[in-house]
């Protein structure tokens, strides 16, 4: 087996199991019960898939000038990914939307309550 | 973040200015240039160069306090964690998704340590990543981090969680040790 082939494999199976990733985190955005739940769903292997299939198209391209710019989308991908969650976890806990029944410890809504709603954290 | 004053001579204070192009994001916003050319030619350089310094005039940032030494093997060690971490992440979630459609969850407080915005920045956007928990508020005033965490079945898992979470801010503290100043302050 030469070089070019092993590569070609490697790179056949990281983009399959990048798309199966993002195929799970994309049931598990359907399966899951509130939308907290779901954002552990939508981030996590979601982040590892775009990681992997980044991963096999730098190796099936093979050509140092995209290094940089693979290398970057998951930079991107990893720092937007955490803002996204944040924030739309912070605005659904504000907003009222979470299930307290699936909560076994919530030490957050002990503070939100005693105190007065303001703007900034 | 709360704002620096100077005073002026006639004793009325206003708040302090700070130079809007700073060299680390100049830096930083030439490199994507050039990832984004996927070239290092002398005219890519020179229009990075450019364009970094124009964005850094329209969108001016106060500067990041960085902390002051970095250790690189604590550093590679934190970021090898880190990676075998987001690979255990994403199987853990996926086992749950695909196994278990009812999960208990809970939300952690975790008062950090440090007084560092940027250990609370990095310690937040790694625990994002990590196994079962995203942060959904983050107080900078006490440096408490509220995190949703996935797969807890009591309160002693929580527990558990909460001392996971600080042993990372120590190994982020490790690996990046702040100045001393601030770990008077702390």
């Amino acid at each position: 087996m030469t070089w070019t082939v092993a590569l070609d494999v490697a790179a056949a199976a990281c983009l399959l199991t990048g798309a199966l990733l993002a195929l799970i985190a994309a049931i598990g955005v359907l399966r899951m019960p509130d939308l907290l739940s779901r954002m552990h769903a939508a981030t996590k292997p979601q982040v590892l898939g775009t990681v992997l299939v980044v991963l096999g198209v730098g190796l099936g391209l093979r050509d140092p000038s995209t290094v940089a710019l693979l290398a970057l989308v998951v930079v991107l991908q990893m720092t937007t990914s955490v803002v996204s969650s944040h924030l739309i976890g912070r605005a659904s806990f504000r907003a009222g939307q979470v299930r307290h029944d699936l909560l076994v410890v919530d030490e957050l809504s002990e503070v939100l309550d005693h105190e007065e709603p303001r703007g900034a954290p | 973040m709360s704002p620096v004053t100077r005073t002026r001579r006639d004793g009325t204070s206003r708040p302090a200015r700070h130079r809007a192009v700073q060299l680390p994001a100049v830096v930083v916003l030439t490199l994507v240039w050039l990832a984004l050319w996927g070239s290092v030619a002398p005219l890519y350089v020179l229009g990075g160069v450019l364009v970094a310094v124009g964005t850094c005039l329209v969108f001016p940032l106060p500067p990041v306090d960085l902390a002051a030494r970095v250790r690189p093997l604590l550093l590679l060690a934190l970021l090898g964690r880190f990676l075998v971490d987001v690979v255990r992440a994403s199987v853990q979630v996926s086992r749950v998704v695909l196994t278990r459609g009812h999960v208990r969850n809970a939300v952690v407080a975790v008062d950090l340590e440090s007084s560092s915005d940027f250990v609370l920045t990095l310690v937040a956007a790694m625990l994002s990543l990590v196994p079962g928990s995203v942060v959904v508020e983050a107080r900078r005033s006490t440096h408490t981090l509220y995190l949703h965490v996935l797969d807890v079945p009591d309160a002693e898992a929580a527990e558990a969680f909460r001392r996971s979470a600080l042993e990372l801010e120590q190994r982020v503290l490790a690996a990046l040790p702040p100045r001393a100043s601030e770990e008077v302050v702390a």
